[in-house]
């Protein structure tokens, strides 16, 4: 089973969510939590080791201009204006390469071989028997993160349960992180910022056919609107989580609510069963 | 000599368009024969990579000097290499107007 913890906007709670929810989980069943925020992760702020490290690359294509006869078919084929042909160069803009191929493959003359470039690494640590967190990062100043969340996702395809911490927002990395989850945890807020991009993150789970359960962090008790929402749009609420300074310090300090009180262990442990429920693994 | 003046329209009557690789029209005229072509850029609405695109469509129609309002990095970079000459106009007038500017030699280079 995999789960998705994602919000709309920044800064709700996601990774204290996925967090505290890896480690409860953990207490009774392996559980392998992967970090899908690849620009900006924080998980292993949580579980600190020295990790495994595996680099990601990506293919581009590099031009033997001998062979080039500067037909252009390559510049022609690429979606992405990567390739300009000059009658004496090629100019080629890697930032804008998405690394598809197809360019080798539609030049005539074989004169375009493609080399590995790295553009982010993927980190393993055991923090427990039980808990493996994966951490994908994106090297600063490589524009595309997709291809690393993607790398980070692979490593956790033989785990039993996994739980994925997904970047704020709505875009590319959103999606890649969604993609496959049997159920979507949205973290939100109740203000209007957060009740608005709740609102963008619950379409695009909707339209990726993911589940979607809403977490309300830091509620001073007056959600209605929040809850408003929810009901019209039949999203569960799992949890409610109240906007207390004790919470914000052990966050702060890097500790996890569910490993000092049991009560918060109980109810991670209850927001997993509600996941398993959302996800369709019982009843 | 061949230039283009980017255009919102298909005449030039049309009013510039300030932007390079998004621009909906680029017009070529033909500064000897006085003749014009409007050609459209199917490229305006694509996600990226619309500068070199644009650069490219000019380097075909061995356009020699750009009038344009706004020419991004990547473009930039195609256009010095193909050694294209860069005006600005933005003025806010017509394709016609930017190019008498340009035949007075009233315009600027960019670049």
């Amino acid at each position: 089973m995999k789960i998705a913890v994602a919000s709309g906007k920044g800064g709700t709670g996601k990774t204290m969510v996925a967090a505290n929810l890896a480690f409860v989980v953990s207490q009774s069943c392996d559980v392998t939590l992967v970090d899908c925020d690849v620009e900006e992760p924080n998980l292993h702020l949580f579980f600190q080791d020295a990790p495994a490290v595996t680099d990601v690359t990506v293919p581009i294509p590099v031009f033997d201009l001998q062979t080039c006869d500067r037909c252009g078919k390559c510049a022609e084929f690429c979606q992405y204006g990567a390739i300009t042909v000059l009658p004496d160069r090629i100019l080629f803009f890697p930032e804008l390469c998405h690394s598809c191929g197809g360019c080798m493959l539609v030049c005539p003359k074989g004169a375009i071989h493609e080399e590995p470039v790295r553009i982010g690494q993927v980190t393993i640590v055991h923090p427990s028997s039980r808990l493996t967190l994966i951490t994908g990062i994106l090297d600063e100043g490589k524009p595309h993160a997709t291809p690393v969340i993607r790398a980070a996702k692979d490593m956790s395809r033989d785990a039993g349960i996994v739980i994925c911490d997904a970047a704020p927002g709505t875009a590319c990395p959103v999606v890649e992180t969604l993609e496959g989850c049997d159920a979507c945890i949205l973290v939100t807020e109740s203000t209007p910022f957060g009740l608005h991009d709740l609102h963008l993150a619950a379409e695009v789970a909707d339209h990726l056919g993911v589940p979607v359960g809403v977490v309300i962090n830091r509620s001073d008790g007056q959600d209605k609107k929040t809850l408003e929402f929810c009901a019209t749009h039949e999203l569960t609420v799992l949890m409610t989580i109240p906007f207390d300074r004790g919470i914000a310090t052990v966050q702060n300090r890097g500790g996890l609510i569910c490993r000092q009180s049991p009560e918060w262990q109980g109810r991670f442990a209850e927001l997993f069963a509600r996941c398993r429920e959302l996800a369709g693994e019982i009843q | 000599m061949k230039i283009c003046i980017t255009s919102q329209g298909s005449t030039l009557d049309a009013p510039v368009e300030e932007r390079f690789g998004r621009a909906p029209y680029f017009m070529i005229i033909d500064t000897e024969t006085g003749s014009s072509e409007a050609i459209e850029n199917r490229f305006a609405e694509a996600t990226g990579g619309v500068g070199p695109k644009a650069a490219q469509l000019l380097i075909a129609h061995q356009v020699t000097a750009l009038i344009s309002g706004m020419v991004g990095g990547n473009a930039r970079e195609v256009l010095m290499a193909a050694g294209i000459q860069m005006y600005t106009y933005r003025a806010g007038g017509l394709v016609k107007d930017a190019l008498e500017q340009f035949t007075n030699n009233k315009l600027e280079r960019a670049g």
